[in-house]
């Protein structure tokens, strides 16, 4: 069975103009999709295609206007209170945003510590441990546990929400351009701890990128969005060669490895100083 | 006269008694694409920001100066005039009350521009910066446009400015990779067209190699490798230049990265 899947998922949402017309604007348009327990899975789009919304929708926190998302068969919409918090604990998302995704007034330490209280059964007495077990997980030292947000850079803050995810053993864990800020050679470390908890501890993953080199290196198969629909379903293959007209434009744009030009080294007025 | 070549010599900045930016040097030419690049922290922004005298609270600089073909000249003089500014986050540079047009209106009236020549050249910066309806553009407010859209915005008020050098503090970091692509291209074509020099701040070596004829990289506020943009890809020195270029690399296929 799968994990999570959308079927005929449509999504408006409606604008009202000053003089209170209201229209409604398409964002998703009969997406469906499946998700297997333990697989990774890109979803590959420009920005504004609907890929943001899809994760939404499939996490719950918002509602598709027409159609159904389902976790383990069972629609979320008419889940009981029981399932409704097993799926609260076993679908995790971090968000693009770190600042915005945490309260600033808390510590560290309370910040991962609230999944642990709200959607886990784990004696209070044993959070502390956890918590630095989590900070670890996600490349940061254990002393970090009692600062607070604005004490941190973007790169720290989005791997502490990456640890906060983790803290209640979700099943999948949806991430919504999530490394997009960080430095690369953290979103590769990123990258592999994923790749890790995926073969190890069997967790899902739905990555959302613009960006296909990530796909490549992480991803088992990748869904390609345009303008909210979903346009291609691929396996992921080295080098990934993608059917849709979509796919080939994001292909094509994606940075050279090596610079194409040869070096115009040019007379300087002074020499840089290396320190 | 047009300037030629901007010089910055030994800039340091400190954030109370830490040293975050320890004498950096750097020259940049028309037509030339510098790239400065480093892990987040590295003193990168600060760099330039100090050079235009628009250091952030809390931090100072505290040694170091400008000159501008071979003559010192004062930070407020190079703000705007010689050396224009193109930020990472779009969103964030705009005033969202107002329009795209009273930001060029402020431009051109910082500059010191004749009022009647604002409209044709403004509307001419619009269009070299790939946004055509100039005049529709103008009535918009930030809200209403798109992140790649308000990028080329903010690259048509450098434009605007007729200055000879530009900073790009991380031009393409918010972008998706369509627009990515389609502002490093604009901003080669100014290169090409205008003879622009460009300081192009970056952490991704992608960029890099798209447009940087030479590349300076940081780390703990100093500069630790100087060198043109192949030798940097194929002989890198540094081992801080060394993770970068490795980091990059193994994110491609095998096959593109051998010669």
């Amino acid at each position: 069975m799968s994990l999570l899947s959308a079927r005929d998922v449509h999504h408006h949402y409606s604008r009202t103009s000053l003089f209170r017309t209201r229209t409604a604007v398409a964002v998703l348009e009969d997406v469906s999709l499946e998700l297997q327990p333990g697989e990774i899975v890109g979803l590959l789009g420009r920005s504004g295609c609907g890929k943001s919304t899809l994760a939404r929708l499939l996490t719950g926190l918002e509602t598709p206007t027409r159609g159904e998302v389902l976790f383990e068969g069972a629609a979320l919409s008419r889940l009981d209170k029981a399932r409704r918090r097993d799926f609260r604990r076993r679908v995790q998302m971090v968000f693009q945003d770190p600042q915005g995704a945490v309260n600033p007034r808390l510590t560290v330490a309370e910040i991962i510590g609230e999944p642990l209280i709200h959607l886990t059964d784990l004696p209070r007495a044993r959070h502390a441990g956890r918590i630095v077990k989590l900070l670890k997980r996600a490349g940061l030292a254990a002393p970090m546990a009692h600062r607070y947000p604005f004490e941190l850079s973007g790169g720290e803050l989005q791997r502490v929400c990456i640890a906060r995810a983790l803290a209640s053993n979700p099943s999948l864990i949806v991430l919504d351009e999530a490394v997009s800020n960080l430095d690369l050679h953290l979103q590769i470390q990123m990258l592999d701890l994923f790749a890790l908890l995926s073969r190890e501890q069997g967790v899902a993953f739905l990555f959302v990128t613009h960006d296909l080199r990530l796909v490549e290196r992480v991803c088992s198969r990748v869904l390609v969005m345009e303008r909210g629909r979903v346009v291609e379903n691929a396996a992921v293959s080295a080098p990934l060669s993608l059917v849709s007209s979509e796919g080939r434009a994001l292909a094509e744009a994606v940075l050279p490895a090596l610079p194409r030009r040869l070096s115009t080294a040019r007379e300087h007025l002074a020499p840089e100083r290396v320190c | 006269m047009s300037h030629q070549t901007l010089n910055l010599v030994d800039i340091a900045v400190d954030a109370g008694a830490i040293r975050l930016v320890d004498g950096v040097s750097l020259t940049l030419a028309r037509g030339e694409v510098v790239a400065l690049v480093g892990a987040s922290g590295s003193g990168k922004s600060l760099t330039c920001a100090a050079a235009l005298d628009a250091l952030p609270a809390g931090t100072r600089r505290q040694g170091g100066q400008v000159w501008l073909d071979g003559a010192p000249i004062a930070p407020e003089r190079l703000r705007g005039r010689v050396v224009a500014s193109v930020l990472q986050n779009p969103r964030s540079a705009f005033n969202p009350v107002r329009t795209l047009g009273d930001h060029a209106e402020e431009t051109l009236q910082a500059l010191g521009m004749e009022k009647s020549c604002w409209k044709e050249r403004i509307h001419r910066a619009l269009r070299e910066a790939g946004l055509d309806e100039p005049q529709r553009l103008l009535g918009l407010y930030p809200f209403e446009m798109s992140g790649g859209m308000l990028q080329r915005a903010m690259i048509a008020l450098a434009l605007a400015s007729e200055a000879p050098f530009l900073f790009a503090d991380e031009p393409t970091t918010d972008l998706d990779v369509i627009h990515q692509r389609e502002i490093l291209d604009l901003l080669a074509g100014l290169r090409e067209r205008f003879g622009l020099g460009i300081l192009l701040i970056t952490h991704d070596m992608g960029v890099v190699a798209r447009l940087a004829d030479r590349v300076l990289v940081m780390d703990q506020g100093c500069v630790q490798e100087s060198a043109p943009v192949e030798a940097i890809f194929r002989q890198p020195r540094h081992a801080v230049t060394r993770a970068l270029v490795a980091a990059h690399l193994s994110l491609y296929p095998a096959q593109e990265i051998t010669p």
